[in-house]
């Protein structure tokens, strides 16, 4: 079996990776980078919209461009940074400290890197209905995905299924592909995502239905419509059910970390509603309880691209000074008091009470 | 299949229906809903149904999520051919 080396593998090439292995890289570490898909940076390449947050972190910079930035970054690294596209690492094999790694579905290789940093993201989650498994109905990145990256339309009217960010922001690209978005309902009894969001489809005259869900989804061969519900304050369906008429259900309803070779790898997890599920407990350098192991992104909790590049520029820098590599103190400060910023006030309460809950003060004692 | 059967697992095409059946006759850990069912064993390895799953566990057994053990998590994380482990030396099915 073909066996590569490195000094950091980097597990996803989103912002969280390409952040790291540039940092990593930039100080001298040899880093490889493993990425499933067919190109570097993961879920920004679909992002049409201008980024918030601080100029630091490229705020009113298209996602699609600050992938394009963090790319030239990595290949001004040279041959410090290799990339390997197509590509998921398997498995990791905590008794030999080896990691498995299929390209593409044809050659499957074994990777020994020294330090390892996950930056593997998130996956969509799905919520029970009936008939929800007919041609029709999506994940709001899966749509994303079809549209922004494939050029195809999912289909003609479109029940949008969330109104938190990812809801609103694909509805308004929807439209802006000449779709028609039918409505967006949301559970709860207050829009989720950023106001501005919301307002974009508003003035376009999509009605958001706060305290609404979908019933069950109609049609036999394919989506044909839908039937949605009012629900009281348990989250119970109240009143008769409203039939829709669509082609296309999306669902937005969160993400969930994609988490399995953090769990492979041993690292202490815990599971943290703020942060959307299972993540690994962390020192303020993103290493986990596995002194080999660092992780950036959403991979560590569910949160905005912004975060997760600095998460990775930590990670990155941890994982190379770790190896010998030259780091100065005022560097991570320097990182640290960015996501300060970052998560400071209303927005980022859920997120800094969810990551004070997974932060330890060092892994001294087991390193 | 009842008209009101709503699947959780696409992958072993297993219902919500049967999961609370099962958890209401014992099974109330993650792998051993796996182990009688398959759920979480097809190709996408549970990233579709173990969260719901979990849920349901929580709903049933009154705990908190945080107590609910996701099971265990072993590699692959995807299906791989398994003439591609056959020809593990050369690494390469070609």
């Amino acid at each position: 079996m073909k066996e590569l080396n490195t000094d950091i593998l980097v597990v996803g090439g989103g912002p969280a990776g390409l952040s790291a292995a540039a940092e990593a890289a930039g100080i001298g570490a040899n880093v490889l980078i493993a990425e499933g898909d067919l190109h570097l940076g993961g879920q920004l390449v679909k992002q049409s919209h201008k980024f918030f947050g601080s100029k630091d972190e490229f705020a009113g910079t298209r996602g699609f461009e600050i992938a394009r930035l963090l790319r030239d970054e990595i290949a001004r690294c040279g041959d410090r940074v290799k990339t390997m596209l197509n590509t998921t690492i398997t498995g990791y094999y905590p008794d030999e400290n080896v990691v498995t790694a299929m390209i593409g579905e044809e050659e499957y290789i074994r990777v020994r890197p020294k330090k390892m940093v996950v930056a593997s993201g998130a996956q969509e989650r799905l919520i029970p209905f009936p008939n929800n498994d007919i041609p029709g109905v999506y994940g709001a990145g899966a749509v994303q995905t079809l549209m922004n990256v494939y050029g195809v339309v999912p289909g003609k009217k479109v029940l949008m299924i969330g109104a938190g960010n990812i809801g609103l922001i694909v509805s308004y690209q929807l439209m802006q592909a000449g779709v028609e978005v039918t409505a967006i309902l949301e559970a709860m009894p207050r829009i989720g995502g950023y106001w501005v969001h919301a307002a974009k489809v508003r003035r376009l005259g999509v009605p958001i239905l706060l305290r609404h869900s979908i019933g069950r989804a109609l049609g036999d061969n394919f989506v044909t419509g839908a039937l949605i519900n009012e629900l009281d304050e348990k989250f119970n369906p109240t009143g008769s059910p409203e039939h829709v008429e669509c082609d296309t259900i999306c669902l937005a309803v969160g993400l969930t970390p994609s988490n399995e070779l953090l769990w492979q790898a041993g690292c202490k997890m815990k599971y943290v509603p703020f942060l959307c599920g299972h993540v690994p407990l962390r020192d303020k350098n993103m290493r986990t309880s596995n002194a080999g192991v660092w992780m950036a992104g959403d991979v560590c909790g569910i949160e905005e691209a912004s975060a997760a590049m600095i998460e990775g520029r930590i990670a990155g820098m941890s994982a190379a000074a770790s190896l010998g590599f030259k780091v100065s103190d005022d560097n991570f400060e320097k990182y640290r008091l960015r996501l300060k910023n970052l998560r400071a006030g209303e927005v980022g309460e859920k997120i800094r009470i969810g990551v004070s809950d997974v932060t330890v003060d060092g892994w001294e004692a087991n390193s | 299949m009842k008209e009101d059967d709503v699947i959780i697992c696409r992958c072993e095409e297993i219902t919500i229906e049967e999961i609370r059946s099962w958890i209401d006759r014992g099974y109330r850990h993650f792998d051993e809903l796996k182990r009688i069912l398959r759920v979480g064993m097809g190709p996408c390895q549970g990233r579709g149904c173990r969260d719901i799953i979990l849920r349901e566990l929580a709903k049933a057994t009154g705990e908190p999520l945080d107590r609910i053990d996701p099971g265990t998590i072993r590699p692959p994380v995807k299906p791989i051919k398994l003439g591609l482990c056959a020809y593990g030396k050369e690494g390469t099915s070609k």
